[in-house]
């Protein structure tokens, strides 16, 4: 028997994740993180809140924030509804685990690959915020989870690390567009950041 | 050339020199400087030729109101029509031209136009250019934009960045003048978020143009420590160079900033300028006020600029027009600018002052109650005709005349939302009304507080309040001793005298004759006073203009100016260039395509791509020797047909939906039945609108009992998932559906062709039995390939082959492309674009978008017997409106023309042999076709009134525009395989 198995390939078409260092700023694909939507069955949010737990090790979070003690995390999507997301390489089948903790409490949906992910690392990303996002940078805290969008895309920005560090989901379809719009506006950023004083 | 009109002191550099061109001649300035006040420093009052009659004109003002200093600013790419001189900060190596001028500026031959002024009146165009009508966009309107007086393009791509972006405040102040200041102290005291804006490279406003102290010391000490201390908060932003330029909805407000318009060029990766969108709990607008003119005869020459502006000059920049100057003025604030002239060494003739008890201010020749009447000179001002109060004339040389009408406050933000400012009778001026902007306050001299204690003191008064209003603490900043006088004027429009010209809007070249001629012409409303005459139009939007025309309109009328009313104020405050409001989406990125999986791959291949919604789908391979499009789709359709062809079809939308009562919310959904579909099953569905015209169609397929899969066409996924969602979260809240897109999570091939079976056999896991039998067609299931990856295989056909989807994620779509091509060689195995797929279900007689445009009926899609009458669903109802099934409704059809020879066209129109090709005798028209290389020939599908009952008739297919007129045979639109036997093979 022939060895069939399939190579995978990043959004951006890479065998590898794509790393861009742009001045003090970080752009790091991350086909490393598995997603899984999950949506409360009509009536049984509190059955699902109380199924997930075990795996979550938290509640489901509230509007716009995260939630999650280990590898599972969630954040919060729309009305009862939610992503979890957990390291590819120990979760490929997020999907299948959540759906059976949660059963019937919760509709699950595999999203690993509907999203091109990427993280944003700098001292600071207000700069790059700003021309990004239509999102307050003093608004973030660690674990917000906002809907917005960048260069016409929507995208979900979920704040790892209160304006160092920002995780960015966007269609995957979209992904060469969206990392060109993060690319311009991080170099942007920089080139009006003020130099540093001499003092 | 020397800088002979430079005066001593000012904000400017002298350290530096910079050297630029105006016109291809050489002058230096210093940094600090605009390219009007390093003009007027050099001895250059001329700096262009107005719009209509090509008038010699000079700089009015020292700020973005200026109407006549319009340059075209750079060189080649960067060349910038209309751009302000007085704003436009000079850098090394500057190049201006002047424009609207033949051939050039000290002599322009269209100057001519000024001799015949009496036919180029208000309403001129209208007038003369009505007839022949023929004549109008070949002859007149080149010629008039040719004479008319806007820059020229470089008609090259701009070569710089424009960003658009974000920022959000507690309080933003427009304008860093007095008001501004102080409030911005005030609230950054308090540590509320606060975004100090002003469109000037310099903060400080009318204290950069004056002289008077602040604590007994420079003005410009007093600013250069609370700048100093605004710096020092990390909760202050302040942004110069940043014209807010619009106040919206929601405390909205836009902002441009000018990132790199003074330097030659941005920095690398630096964007030219950024349009900003300023989300803010409260505003405060200390805007300032705009000084107005006074109409006379000829007083638009060179050297005749307003009182203020020639202020301006003297004590921030240091030049001067002319070293003799005159002030016509009706206020006591013109007075003072003569003040300031004296004291640096320019000799003022005299104040000329309309008032009889007109105060003694400046240490000069008083001449109250007198006028200026007229003025002469060639290329800029020489002489002033004065009227003195006996009644006697008087000619007074002079280089420049300061004219002063009084301030009009800058309400125009406040009416951004349609406030009409109202009239303050003490100044003189509109001041704004009320209901400005919710959020929004005002102070300073936009407000009508002409003092610099007033706006000092309002303004930290006004941002201690907002900030009160926002539940946060704070005290006004204390205030600085300033003057405090009261402004004093004497309403004074225009000078009665004089048969000549008496200019109200120079930009437009609009006199007081002109507004008195659109009264006599019956023009009342200022509305249309301003469409006729263009008083107020153009690049300064009438900033120094209208008043002067209202006051006129007013008087002309017998109503008073308030009730003649101000014109609409709309936004932007000042121009935007294009490019900022385009910011990235342009050329390449004007929006954010999407790739499918295979996008690589079949780039390697050589695909020629098109556009679906933002998709870019590989529309053809070609081969080489295959000169012609059609060659490769032939191939590409006959290779499906023969052996097997596989396409990306990744597009398709995909739906998951979820929950308990999934099947009964599909059943209302699509029009035909779907509570039954077994789990493992897939189904052709139809979908109408609420009217009961089709909405789209595609497959469900039921993988669990409370879990199917829906796909949709490529270009209706967005709305088909809208109208799904609509229907759960508010028709139909009580049942048990969730909803999420899984369009981008999966890889989705068609492996469709007698072959599809065989070269999928060798990639499905040991144990996954696709045969016929256990895997059926309509048959769905999840499944592993290749070794234990998950995929999902679905027996569908949109070719009318033995055909499969296979889905899997994403990731691995285009390891699976590769593999199926590297199998599937020895069976023949090809890939094909978007054409060959639109040929393919031609031929078999598969509806897609041009069938189904909205237009269209079940029925006419012959499908009429797939709307259930046992259940409800969406548009069912409505579907069976009599309008609807009317005798001689369309159905659709196949047709193939008669001359296997003869092209079929889209779009042509359908008529019965024997029948004139008018529109009463249409029968129907022609939605798609093809080249069939199956048939042979073009085939194609219609819809034909009555259709399906006229099989084997031969019918006209008429082109009227093209000319064309065949005969072609209706046939049953499934020109492939009608039994379906393919399919289920």
């Amino acid at each position: 028997m022939p060895d069939l198995t399939l190579a995978p390939r990043s959004a951006l078409g890479g065998t590898e994740p794509r790393i861009d260092q742009i001045g003090g700023i970080t752009l790091t694909e991350r086909p490393d993180i598995a997603l899984a939507s999950l949506a409360a069955r009509r009536g049984k949010a509190p059955a699902l809140d109380k199924a997930i737990a075990p795996l979550l090790g938290a509640a489901l979070p509230d509007i716009s924030a995260s939630s999650g003690a280990g590898d599972i995390r969630a954040f919060w999507t729309g009305p009862d509804q939610w992503i979890l997301r957990a390291p590819y390489g120990s979760h490929e089948d997020l999907a299948a685990q959540v759906k059976s903790a949660v059963g019937n409490a919760g509709s699950v949906t595999e999203q690993s690959d509907a999203w091109a992910g990427f993280s944003l690392m700098g001292d600071d990303l207000t700069g790059v915020l700003e021309l990004l996002a239509r999102v307050d940078p003093a608004s973030l805290r660690d674990g917000t989870a906002l809907r917005s969008q960048i260069h016409h895309i929507g995208c979900f920005l979920i704040c790892e690390s209160a304006l160092s560090e920002l995780l960015i989901f966007g269609p995957r379809s979209s992904a060469a567009s969206l990392h060109h719009a993060l690319i311009s506006a991080i170099r942007s950023a920089e080139s009006l950041r003020p130099a540093p004083s001499q003092s | 050339m020397s800088q002979k009109n430079r005066l001593s002191g000012g904000l400017i550099d002298r350290s530096q020199s910079l050297s630029f061109t105006f016109d291809g001649r050489k002058y230096t300035g210093h940094p600090g400087d605009t390219l009007a006040s390093a003009l007027l420093a050099n001895g250059v009052r001329l700096m262009g030729r107005s719009f209509k009659y090509h008038r010699p004109r000079g700089p009015l003002c020292a700020g973005s109101e200026e109407p006549n200093a319009l340059v075209e600013l750079r060189d080649d790419a960067r060349q910038e029509p209309n751009t302000r001189a007085t704003t436009a900060e000079l850098f090394d190596g500057l190049s201006a031209n002047s424009q609207n001028r033949w051939p050039s500026l000290a002599f322009d031959a269209l100057g001519i136009n000024d001799k015949f002024s009496s036919f180029l009146s208000a309403g001129f165009y209208y007038k003369t250019f009505m007839w022949p009508a023929a004549f109008w966009e070949k002859l007149y309107e080149p010629m008039i934009r040719r004479a008319a007086g806007l820059g020229s393009l470089s008609m090259e791509a701009d070569p710089d960045a424009y960003d658009r972006g974000s920022l959000y405040a507690d309080l933003l102040i427009i304008g860093a003048g007095p008001a501004g200041l102080a409030a911005a102290l005030t609230a950054g005291r308090a540590g509320a978020r606060v975004i100090l804006a002003d469109e000037d490279f310099h903060m400080g406003g009318r204290l950069n143009a004056e002289t008077f102290p602040l604590d007994d010391a420079p003005a410009q000490d007093w600013i250069a420590a609370t700048l100093a201390e605004l710096k020092s908060l990390p909760n202050v932003r302040l942004m110069t160079r940043t014209t807010v330029l619009g106040a919206f909805d929601h405390g909205v407000y836009g902002a441009l900033e000018r990132v790199a318009d003074h330097l030659p060029q941005p920095k690398a990766h630096q964007p030219r300028q950024i349009l900003w969108r300023i989300q803010t709990k409260r505003a405060l607008l200390c805007a300032g006020a705009t000084e107005r003119s006074i109409g006379f005869e000829n007083n638009d020459r060179p050297g005749i600029m307003l009182a203020g502006a020639l202020r301006a000059y003297a004590n921030r920049w240091a030049a001067t027009p002319a070293q003799r100057v005159a002030i016509f003025t009706n206020n006591d604030d013109g007075h003072r600018g003569a003040v300031d002239l004296i004291a640096k060494g320019v000799q003022v003739t005299a104040v000329i002052d309309p008032r009889p008890d007109a105060p003694r201010i400046a240490d000069c020749e008083l001449l109250a109650g007198a006028q200026v009447i007229n003025t002469q000179g060639r290329l800029g001002l020489s002489f002033a005709e004065l009227r003195l109060s006996d009644g006697s004339m008087r000619i007074m040389e002079c280089g420049a005349i300061g004219v002063s009408g009084g301030w009009n406050p800058n309400v125009h933000l406040t009416c951004h939302q349609g406030a009409k400012p109202v009239w303050n009778d003490e100044i003189a001026a509109f001041v704004p009304a009320a209901n400005t902007p919710p959020g929004l306050s005002i102070a300073g001299a936009a407000a009508g507080v002409l003092s610099t204690h007033g706006a000092l003191r309002t303004g930290a008064e006004a941002a201690a309040q907002a900030l009160e209003d926002l539940g946060m603490c704070a005290s006004p900043a204390p205030t600085p001793t300033a003057e405090d006088a009261p402004i004093r004027l004497s309403p004074f429009w225009y000078v009665a005298e004089g048969k000549g010209r008496a200019w109200l809007d120079q930009q437009n070249d609009v006199t007081v004759k002109d507004v008195k001629l659109a009264h006599q012409e019956g023009f009342r409303s200022v509305e249309h006073l301003k469409r006729y005459t263009t008083l107020g139009m153009a690049t300064d939007q009438g900033k120094t203009a209208n008043m002067g025309g209202l006051a006129v309109m007013a008087e002309m009328t017998g109503k008073s100016i308030p009730e003649t009313g101000p014109t609409m104020f709309r936004p932007p405050y000042t121009p935007v260039a294009m490019a900022a409001w385009a910011g990235r989406s342009r050329d390449a990125d004007f929006r954010p395509t999407r790739r499918s999986p295979s996008h690589d791959w079949a780039a390697e291949q050589g695909a020629v791509f098109v556009e679906v919604g933002q998709w870019l789908r590989a529309q053809w391979f070609p081969q080489p020797g295959e000169d012609h499009w059609r060659a490769s789709v032939d191939r590409e359709v006959l290779a499906v047909r023969a052996g097997v062809g596989v396409c990306d079809v990744t597009t398709l939308g995909k739906i998951d939906v979820q929950g308990a009562d999934a099947a009964t919310f599909l059943n209302r959904i699509y029009c035909n039945g779907f509570a039954k579909l077994a789990v493992g099953k897939t189904r052709y569905g139809l979908m109408l609108r609420e009217d009961g015209m089709a909405m789209d169609d595609g497959t469900a397929a039921r993988l669990a009992e409370d879990h199917f899969v829906v796909t949709t066409t490529t270009a209706n996924a967005v709305a088909v998932f809208r109208h799904m969602e609509f229907a759960r979260q508010c028709l139909w809240p009580e049942l048990d559906v969730q909803l999420i897109s899984t369009t981008e999570a999966w890889a989705q091939y068609a492996v469709a062709g007698p072959n599809s079976r065989a070269l999928l056999e060798r990639i499905v896991d040991e144990g996954v039995d696709i045969s016929n039998e256990a895997f059926p067609f309509m048959a769905c299931g999840e499944i592993t390939i290749c070794g234990g990856l998950r995929a999902r295989l679905f027996r569908i056909s949109f070719s009318g082959e033995l055909a499969y989807e296979i889905a899997v994620p994403t990731r691995y779509g285009d390891a699976l492309m590769r593999r199926l091509m590297e199998l599937g060689q020895d069976l023949g195995v090809t890939p094909y674009g978007t054409e060959a797929l639109g040929v393919l279900r031609i031929e078999k007689g598969h509806a897609a978008g041009n069938e189904l445009n909205g237009q269209t009926t079940a029925a006419n899609l012959g499908l009429g017997r797939m709307v259930s009458s046992k259940k409800d669903s969406i548009g069912a109802v409505l579907s069976r409106r009599e309008g609807l099934s009317l005798p001689d409704d369309k159905r659709l059809i196949g047709l193939k023309p008669v001359d296997a020879a003869n092209p079929l066209l889209a779009g042509s129109h359908l008529f019965d042999q024997g029948t004139e090709a008018v529109a009463a005798n249409d029968q129907g028209w022609v939605t798609s076709v093809a080249y069939s290389p199956h048939m042979g020939s073009s085939i194609a599908l219609a819809f034909l009134k009555r259709g399906d009952a006229r099989l084997g008739e031969v019918i006209r297919v008429v082109n009227p525009l093209g000319g064309s007129d065949i005969e072609a045979e209706i046939v049953s639109p499934h020109f492939i395989d009608p039994e379906g036997d393919r399919l289920r093979a």
